[in-house]
């Protein structure tokens, strides 16, 4: 894994109730670079944000209001949020609901920054 | 929607699951040696013993190159087109060594199909009947039998 992708995920990892973060490619929903706790699948989840992004962007086009810039997903159990970078890679995190949503959403804009 | 169509029965359901997940628009299922034993998306039998040639042919082709890697095999490879993308894949069930070859469009993405096709090689080995009689393929039969799969995957 390299240093760059290395240091986005252990600074978003490193923020309370995020249970793991991958760098994704965007067109083939496979893994670049991921950093996540036991039991979390990072191929699949991989994969359906690739494929859940292809399609929300055709929601967002559809209704007028452009690409997607961000996509935060609250599940009972947690939440997922997934941040497009323009160089063709996702940030996805993974957190618990006692995830600091705000600080994860600040980290993953900065993250994009990192690896663009 | 295109019907799934099967020369053995027990490849139908994985398949159909397979489909639905990955939104393939075309899938064959088959032997090494090209014999089909399910599709999904051809509307035509010539299409069909194409796709088959071509994939078996390709995995041959990448076996060689396994060989003189000293790799055991490579168990699947992929083409990206700019509007459709390519996937085989081969792997063991009591029938046998299967290979999948699939077609997606620019509403999948590679990792979903290996996702899947994860899920497809379960359901595949789990339905696989326990006893298969393992025939060489022989020349004489093969046309016989290559008639029997068209006509069970066209319904002619």
């Amino acid at each position: 894994m390299s240093e760059r992708f290395r240091g986005v995920l252990e600074r978003m990892t490193r923020i309370g109730g995020v249970r793991g973060a991958l760098v994704v490619t965007a067109d083939d929903g496979l893994v670049v670079a991921d950093a996540l706790m036991e039991g979390i699948r990072g191929n699949a989840v991989a994969a359906l944000a690739a494929n859940l992004m292809k399609r929300f962007n055709r929601v967002s086009n559809a209704a007028t209001v452009g690409g997607l810039r961000f996509l935060h997903l609250q599940a009972d159990g947690g939440t997922l949020i997934i941040v497009p970078a323009p160089t063709g890679v996702l940030v996805v995190t993974i957190g618990g609901p006692e995830m600091n949503v705000g600080l994860a959403r600040l980290e993953m804009l900065r993250a994009i920054e990192v690896v663009e | 929607m295109s019907e799934t169509r099967v020369v053995e029965a027990w490849t139908q359901k994985p398949l159909e699951d397979f489909v639905t997940e990955t939104g393939a628009r075309l899938t064959l299922i088959m032997t090494p040696a090209g014999q089909v034993l399910a599709q999904y998306g051809f509307t035509r039998a010539v299409d069909v013993m194409a796709a088959a040639a071509l994939g078996a042919a390709i995995f041959s082709s990448t076996m060689e190159i396994a060989r003189l890697l000293r790799e055991r095999e490579f168990e699947a490879l992929s083409h990206q087109g700019a509007r459709h993308g390519v996937f085989l894949g081969s792997f063991e069930t009591r029938r046998g060594r299967l290979l999948a070859l699939v077609v997606y469009g620019s509403d999948a993405t590679l990792g979903l199909v290996q996702l899947f096709f994860e899920e497809l090689v379960a359901g595949l080995a789990a339905a696989s009947p326990e006893h298969v009689e393992r025939r060489p393929v022989l020349a004489a039969d093969f046309e016989r039998e290559l008639n029997q799969s068209l006509s069970s995957l066209f319904g002619r």
